[in-house]
């Protein structure tokens, strides 16, 4: 901010600069420090390491998201997907330590599956996204609810727990490092290579900006929209291989989960109905609503009304995004 | 909810949806066929029949309302959060006394318009997108209501029960309700400068503007019917259950089944076209479903699965041969 009074033209880089900082990276450092100021151990590296790994799975199911809203559409099924994968993995291995990597690559085909239907119907069949994957939902949860007979228990084998609880002592400087941040670690820098470097990419956004425009300038849409509900499909198995390591077995693990996703790259600045978003923004947004949840938390606050202050910081979020943009213009 | 779609014209034929009559003839071939395959024939009788249309009463009255937000361009998801508000606070005021009737059916009415204004207003004047407006308020409903109720509160009298136990000869109160709404509902939408107003600020919202429209009125005026009519299913179960609790509209899912009948009735997601029939047609197959799964003796499980399909083909019956983008 210095910077800003030297004089004009320092002052419009310094405003400039501003601006493209993710608003949502600023909220979440905030929110962080509120966090922190309750709760010391929040601003040490193993308290921030801990944080990571809870942020985690919504950080991924995010980054997933993104491709489907930049395009223009809306994935809801994630959550019921999250929990397919959950559920799924404690029938097939079974309590079996050694069918753990057979499993983990059998639920990645049912994800593939699952996107490839969520996209086929909507790139071929011109159904809505919501539609389409509010389709999806009822029918993969109900393949949940019917592959383990309604009420599952228990706990996945300690091997495939491993990307949810899996830490790495004694690392040098930041002490403790989980798997799950390293996961974390992958899957964004994968998302940013594949919506930023890639010629894919530049396509998702092109679809997504102005669909006829860019069929015009070549692109094969119907493949574009395969391919991002494929992405969001893909993280979503990996979201939920993780949260199998975080808790038990239930029907309800991945329940609301597709709302949070939208909700945390919304809050990170994506466009909903396509066109803008950055890996930055939503990973940011996941950041915010985790740092949230753990600011209400600690203030006390009871269950349902985190519900009622996530309610009001989406509104927010978007609100002020959209107040940024028609002061831009 | 997009202008893409909205941009090219359809042909004559798809303008009048046929959606309402192959629905309707398609619900009444399944029911029939199922229960003449099943032998259950009883069904066919004025029993079954009236058991069939009560089932569309508590989602049909909600989606008449979602057909108006999605018309005008926008979409309601916060509609099952206020359905248990509704019903919470409708049997919390009456406590079982029949002198509260009146009392509570008003501020439920009053509380749920208020909803629709502040809905209207967030997505019209704070430019912030349906989709997660309507979301942000039903968390902000539902978590002040899990806050404050955890379990069935209060009860409604004898005398409130009428409404969902009580018939005309062999009418339920309750469907002639439905059906009366739905032809209100008609009327505003095809005899009034309101209902031509929201299909052209659905239709173009920008053009709707420049023609002098105050889109923002309507914007606001749409959301306040469809809140108006989830608190309406809302005092409905809380007669039926005799009670309220606050996990009645999301055990019932009606955000999204009412948004999944209106756009199988063949009203555009996009907006700007569709209408309440085609709401009640789409109604009636989900009604005949239920009662179809049931009498094939198909359990819960398998029931969501095929559900889920049914959704999806419903719609792309008829998406599947749109020339434009859709995403």
């Amino acid at each position: 901010m210095t910077v800003a009074i030297q004089g004009g033209r320092e002052r419009a880089r310094a405003v400039a600069l501003v601006r493209r900082v993710n608003f949502a990276v600023v909220v979440f450092l905030a929110l962080y420090v509120a966090v922190g100021l309750l709760q010391p151990n929040y601003l040490e590296p193993a308290g921030a390491m801990n944080f990571l790994r809870r942020a985690a799975p919504l950080a991924i199911l995010a980054s997933g998201q993104l491709f489907v809203l930049i395009s223009g559409g809306f994935d809801l099924s994630v959550g019921s997907l999250v929990t397919l994968t959950v559920i799924g993995g404690s029938m097939l291995t079974a309590n079996d330590p050694s069918k753990t990597w057979s499993t983990i690559a059998a639920l990645y085909a049912i994800g593939l599956f699952v996107g490839l239907i969520n996209g086929a119907v909507v790139a071929y069949l011109k159904t809505p996204s919501i539609i389409a994957t509010l389709g999806t939902l009822l029918s993969v949860n109900g393949a949940a609810m019917m592959w383990s007979g309604g009420s599952p228990r228990g706990y996945l084998p300690d091997n495939f727990r491993m990307f949810g609880r899996f830490v790495f002592h004694d690392v040098p400087v930041i002490g403790i490092f989980p798997l799950a941040v390293a996961v974390l670690v992958a899957v964004c820098a994968l998302a940013q290579w594949g919506l930023h470097g890639t010629v894919f990419g530049r396509r998702v956004l092109a679809v997504g900006d102005n669909p006829r425009a860019a069929e015009l300038a070549g692109v094969r849409v119907e493949f574009v929209r395969l391919g991002v509900f494929v992405i969001s499909a893909l993280s979503a198995v990996t979201a939920g291989v993780m949260l199998g390591g975080f808790g038990g077995v239930s029907v309800d693990v991945g329940r609301g989960l597709e709302l949070q996703a939208i909700a945390a790259c919304v809050v990170g600045g994506v466009q909903l109905l396509g066109g803008r978003g950055t890996v930055v923004g939503a990973v940011a947004g996941a950041l915010t609503l985790t740092a949230l949840f753990a600011l209400l938390t600690l203030l006390g606050l009871p269950q349902p009304l985190k519900d009622t202050a996530q309610g009001f910081i989406l509104i927010a979020a978007v609100a002020i995004g959209a107040w940024r943009r028609r002061r831009a213009v | 909810m997009s202008d893409q779609q909205a941009i090219a014209p359809a042909p004559a034929w798809r303008r009048h949806s046929a959606a309402p009559p192959l629905l309707l003839v398609g619900s009444i071939l399944l029911y029939v066929g199922v229960a003449l395959w099943t032998g259950q024939t009883r069904m066919l009788e004025t029993d079954g029949v009236i058991g069939l249309l009560q089932r569309m009463v508590g989602l049909g009255i909600v989606a008449l309302g979602q057909t108006f937000a999605i018309i005008a361009g926008s979409i309601d998801l916060s509609v099952a959060n206020l359905i248990s508000v509704a019903a919470v606070l409708a049997s919390f005021i009456m406590q079982g006394r029949a002198d509260m009737m009146l009392a509570a059916v008003l501020i439920v009415l009053a509380v749920s318009a208020l909803v629709g204004v502040v809905n209207g207003a967030i997505i019209s004047r704070l430019q912030v997108s349906p989709f997660i407006a309507t979301l942000g308020v039903g968390l902000i409903l539902q978590g002040l209501l899990s806050a404050s109720f955890t379990d069935f509160a209060g009860s409604v009298p004898k005398e409130f029960q009428l409404v969902a136990y009580s018939t005309f000869g062999v009418v339920p109160y309750s469907v002639a309700a439905l059906f009366a709404l739905a032809a209100l509902a008609s009327f505003v939408l095809w005899a009034t400068r309101f209902g031509a107003h929201l299909y052209a600020v659905g239709g173009n919202a920008e053009g709707a503007r420049l023609a002098g429209i105050r889109t923002d009125l309507v914007t606001i005026g749409a959301h306040v019917v469809c809140s108006l009519s989830a608190g309406l299913t809302g005092l409905y179960l809380a007669s039926r259950l005799r009670s309220g609790a606050p996990w009645v509209g999301r055990d019932g899912v009606y955000d999204l089944e009412s948004i999944a009948v209106v756009v199988i009735g063949g009203t555009l997601l996009a907006g700007g076209r569709g209408g309440v029939w085609g709401t009640l047609a789409g109604v009636l197959l989900f009604a005949t479903l239920d009662a179809a799964f049931n009498m094939l003796g198909v359990s819960a499980y398998p029931k969501l699965v095929l559900r889920g399909a049914i959704v999806i083909l419903a719609v792309a019956v008829y998406t599947f041969r749109t020339r434009g983008h859709v995403a």
